[in-house]
């Protein structure tokens, strides 16, 4: 076998493309993986194996008819918030620990359409509220580069599973960094496009004007293969983009020349302590050694960003989780008439941060307060929106941290509001719809810890600039290749 | 005292686009139950809307039909509250801009008086499933053992529309209706069959002194099955609020059913408690813009308003009110109607016609006039030759049978069988003296004074002539030859 797991997607579908080995062989490679580490590591909450060989087995007849795919044979792992036709899709839930989605979603169609193999539905924080993963009331998920350690959250899973050589791609969903912050926090590339290039389509919702589909991957040229294989208008969805989409994997640049980098003056990276602030010291003088100008850009407003999510995605959220109520679908606990089996339902069902920020949201949105708190927020929105177009105007990309610590240990974040300050610094680019990434950058061994742990940079470019954002994170990345300069703590994978 | 009283009317309607609001499921009444339904109208986890540009459409179209303004820009809203044949356990529904703002509702009375009552708004949103209450006597909730969710209607473009407190009246709010129903089957957007539920509505009903400005409390009535309901259940209302303000007692703001069987109305205030909806806007749909060009685009293409064709029958042709209606009521049949017009330019005998021998054709054979061979333009035809005096009634009449079975133009029979009427006097002559002839016992008891036989000798002249002489000159020519 001229290609194996550890191999990038472009390597994998080209080697399955020519029938040097075949889809099943890689499937069959990465199930062994998954039943080696996976007690470890805990990154899916269902394993696909016999969908996964019958798939294997049909792309590979395909394959031998003559037709090639863009990502032939490449392991897909799947947030368990997307809807997969005919497997159960929990979100993470006991709400829909038992539900069979009886469609699928457009982006997991689109990575079907390429050739790529879903090998299984990853774990999450409940319907993808939460930083650490452990919110999921389905599993626990690990860090693979310490065990003891969260993988992030919301998309846990996917970046434990990519991390963990579990899967060649992972798709997330990013609301507020729930791709970026797992991703820094698993040593991987994650990806949130623009708002509206990918399609919601079987996204289960969190909230809608903010949620948006993603790869988690171990480079920047599988995102940009996985981005290429699913942007694009979709007719299923009102907030997809009608808009040409330009393919990405084949223009990644090696180099930063002409390029301005914006280092944002409100994000001070000081106060992160001297480890980390290094490793982001150290970022910036790579980039300006790849050619780039850095020049300094303002975002007064983004400070107000973290207060505006937190109003804005529970207020959507209380009204999307409305749906689950025990009549159609999920967990239904009988009650003595409609109201009360509604109630003991959603008692039953969802777990204690989707009741805080259900609780949030309806407050946000009730008479008397709606203008208060929603209507401010929305206003703040825009603001944050303007401070970033205004930015973009003295640069192309802005740097900045994907996170303000690496991994932390489970438990260690007890009340919300700090698990809440994880997405600090990437909540500003999810309000504004912007494109950004988080690609590694260095390592830091945490107080008290004994492995080192990665760090993420987030690029963050105009709105649909994924090219120009991609292209910059791929010339870093082949430039410092941080990301396989540590172990983890599992069992490498063999090459 | 004498009171007067002050109604404003809330309706729901359903839109016959094919298919629903938000998905491609068919918008059908009367199907199996949950057969047309898809992820995205049973609120699947992670379904999302698409509006139905058709409906939008419909919208424009009935704004322009009551002279509504259409904003440049609207959206879409969730009102969310809980209710099981809701999938979503929200509405999208439209709350502060909506597709339509305004507009006013002219209509008629009975008597052919036309008033007005303005609207508010006319917004879009979804309709909900329908329950069904097993196990209760009466198919009510209360006392019921299950519920059965149909999702077939779930989903469908509703349309609400909400008026003024500007009716005054029982017979206004039920000609109000009548109007708002003819005109939104007359422009092609909704069936507005009350009996199917594809029109909705409640009354808000309150009395005051005439002559007052105030408005009083009022009352909301739902559970309206029939414009004769809606009749029946505002005048009890009246009633009821007159005899509480006479006997000094105050009314009190409620939602009342209205009970068919009893007619009466009774209150359903327990669950109707101020709902806390939480509007906001919907963020799985973007804003709609709607163009000064398309709305210029769908009004070139609106049909005639049944109120101007009223207004038209009415006081350019003199039709009454009845004979206006019968015409409006079927807009195919007006159509028809408009442009037989156009040709036979007589709108008198043209309404005869259509709605007498052409009726009764219609009825007979079970074929709606406007599906049948006979063309708008043929019948046009055949007025004028009859007002031409070219042909006489009868004639038209064996005419109309033959078009009727598919003859086509009556010009065209006439001139090749030779039917016009004649009127040339050595003819007629010839007609009345054969009959003379051959009848001379009719002709000596005529003479004798038994003149009731007068009619049966123009019978057998027209006989003689199949029927082309003219009547009133074969009257004259016999009185002449009969010597007085």
């Amino acid at each position: 076998m001229s290609s194996n797991i550890s191999s990038g997607a472009k390597e994998i579908a080209r080697a399955v493309n020519a029938r040097e080995c075949s889809a099943r062989e890689v499937v069959e490679a990465t199930l062994a993986r998954i039943a080696s580490v996976e007690p470890q590591v805990g990154a899916y909450l269902s394993v696909l194996e016999r969908e996964a060989r019958d798939g294997a087995d049909a792309l590979d007849a395909r394959i031998a008819s003559g037709e090639r795919f863009p990502l032939a044979g490449v392991p897909l792992a799947v947030k368990d918030n997307m809807a997969l036709e005919g497997t159960v899709t929990t979100c993470g839930s006991k709400m829909l620990e038992r539900w069979v989605a009886p469609y699928t979603a457009s982006a997991v169609r689109s990575m079907l359409a390429a050739g790529a193999i879903p090998v299984g539905k990853a774990n999450m924080d409940e319907f993808a509220m939460g930083s650490s993963c452990e919110n999921s009331a389905l599993g626990v998920t690990r860090n693979p580069y310490d065990l003891e350690r969260v993988p992030g959250g919301s998309s846990g899973g996917s970046a434990a599973s990519v991390a963990a050589y579990e899967a060649t791609i992972g798709l997330g969903s990013d609301t507020g960094g729930s791709i970026r912050e797992p991703a820094a926090f698993c040593n991987l590339v994650g990806f949130k496009p623009t708002y509206g290039r990918i399609s919601r389509y079987g996204l289960i919702a969190f909230a809608s004007s903010l949620d948006q589909i993603g790869p988690l991957t171990r480079n920047v040229e599988d995102a940009a293969l996985a981005y290429d294989a699913m942007a694009g208008f979709d007719p299923m969805d009102a907030t997809s983009v009608d808009r040409a989409v330009e393919p990405t994997a084949n223009a990644l640049r090696e180099d930063l020349q002409g390029v301005r980098i914006g280092v944002v003056k409100q994000f001070d990276t000081h106060k992160l302590g001297n480890d980390i602030d290094d490793v982001y010291d150290r970022a910036l003088h790579d980039l300006e050694a790849l050619g780039a100008e850095i020049v300094e850009v303002e975002l007064p407003t983004a400070d107000y960003g973290l207060a505006t999510y937190y109003l804005i995605a529970p207020a959507e959220c209380s009204s999307n989780l409305a749906r689950f109520d025990g009549v159609r679908y999920g967990l239904r606990v009988d009650g003595n008439d409609v109201a009360e089996m509604n109630e003991r339902s959603r008692a039953a069902g969802f777990g204690p941060e989707v009741k805080r920020r259900i609780l949030i949201g309806t407050y946000a949105l009730s008479s008397g307060y709606y203008d208060a708190y929603y209507v401010r927020a929305q206003k703040a929105r825009t603001l944050v929106a303007r401070d970033f177009a205004k930015a973009f105007e003295s640069c192309d990309l802005i740097a900045a941290p994907a996170t303000s610590s690496p991994a932390f240990r489970f438990k260690s974040k007890s009340d919300p509001y700090s698990m809440y300050l994880m997405d600090y610094y990437t909540i500003p680019m999810s309000l504004a719809g912007l494109p950004a990434l988080s690609v590694p950058c260095g390592w830091v061994t945490p107080e008290g810890g004994e492995r080192a742990m990665p760090l993420g940079l987030q690029l963050t470019a105009p709105l649909f600039a994924e090219r120009a954002l991609l292209s910059a994170a791929h010339a870093y990345e082949r430039a410092t290749m941080h990301a396989s300069k540590h172990p983890m703590q599992i069992a490498e994978v063999t090459r | 005292m004498n009171y007067e009283a002050v109604i404003g009317i809330e309706c729901h309607v359903e839109l016959k686009t094919a298919s629903k609001m938000f998905c491609g499921c068919a918008n059908r009444f009367g199907a199996e139950p949950n057969t047309l339904i898809c992820p995205v109208c049973l609120g699947m986890p992670g379904a999302l809307p698409v509006p139905n540009a058709a409906a939008i459409e419909y919208m424009i179209r009935a704004g322009l039909a009551f002279q509504a303004a259409i904003p440049a820009f609207s959206k879409f809203d969730r009102k969310n509250y809980f209710y099981p044949d809701m999938p979503k356990n929200y509405q999208i529904s439209q709350y502060d801009m909506p597709l339509t703002q305004g507009g006013v509702v002219r209509y008629w009375l009975e008597d052919g008086t036309i008033r007005e009552c303005r609207l508010t708004r006319i917004h879009l949103e979804e309709d909900t499933g329908k329950s069904t209450h097993a196990g209760s006597n009466d198919g009510r909730i209360a006392g019921s053992s299950y519920s059965l969710v149909d999702f077939n209607r779930a989903g469908v473009p509703l349309m609400e529309c909400v008026s003024e407190p500007d009716l005054r009246s029982a017979e206004e709010a039920v000609a109000f209706l009548e109007m708002l129903r003819r005109t939104l089957m007359a422009i092609g957007v909704s069936d507005v069959k009350m009996e199917e539920g594809s029109l909705r509505c409640d009354a808000n009903v309150s009395i005051r002194p005439v002559g007052s400005d105030v408005y009083g409390t009022k009352t909301e009535i739902k559970n309206m099955n029939s414009f004769r309901s809606v009749r029946r259940a505002i005048e009890s209302e009246i009633a009821r609020q007159r005899a509480l303000l006479d006997a000094g007692e105050r009314i009190v703001q409620e939602t009342l059913g209205w009970d068919e069987a009893n007619g009466t109305t009774i209150s359903m205030r327990s669950k109707e408690l101020a709902h806390d909806y939480r509007y906001f806007p919907d963020p799985d749909l973007v804003p709609m813009e709607i163009s000064a060009e398309r709305v210029a685009g769908v009004r070139a293409k609106m049909p005639p308003l049944p109120i101007d064709r009223f207004e038209r029958y009415t006081k350019e042709y003199g039709f009454n009110v009845k004979q206006a209606s019968q015409l409006i009521e079927a807009p195919e049949i007006a159509d028809f109607f408009d442009r037989s017009v156009a040709i036979s330019r007589q709108p008198q005998q043209t309404q005869n016609f259509v709605l007498g021998d052409l009726s009764r054709l219609a009825n007979e054979s079970g074929t709606p006039i406007h599906e049948s061979p006979v063309t708008p333009e043929q019948l046009g035809e055949l007025v004028a030759l009859v007002d031409a005096k070219t042909i006489n009634s009868k004639i038209a009449k064996e005419l109309l049978a033959r078009m009727w079975a598919g003859e086509g133009s009556p010009k065209a029979i006439v001139e090749r069988e030779g039917l016009a009427q004649t009127s040339d006097p050595a003819a007629l002559a010839r007609f009345v003296d054969e009959v003379l002839a051959a009848n001379a016992a009719s002709v000596e008891e005529y003479r004798a004074g038994k003149t009731n036989v007068f009619g049966f000798l123009v019978g057998a002249v027209m006989k003689n002539s199949r029927g082309k002489a003219d009547p009133a000159a074969v009257n004259a020519l016999l009185r002449e030859r009969l010597g007085g």
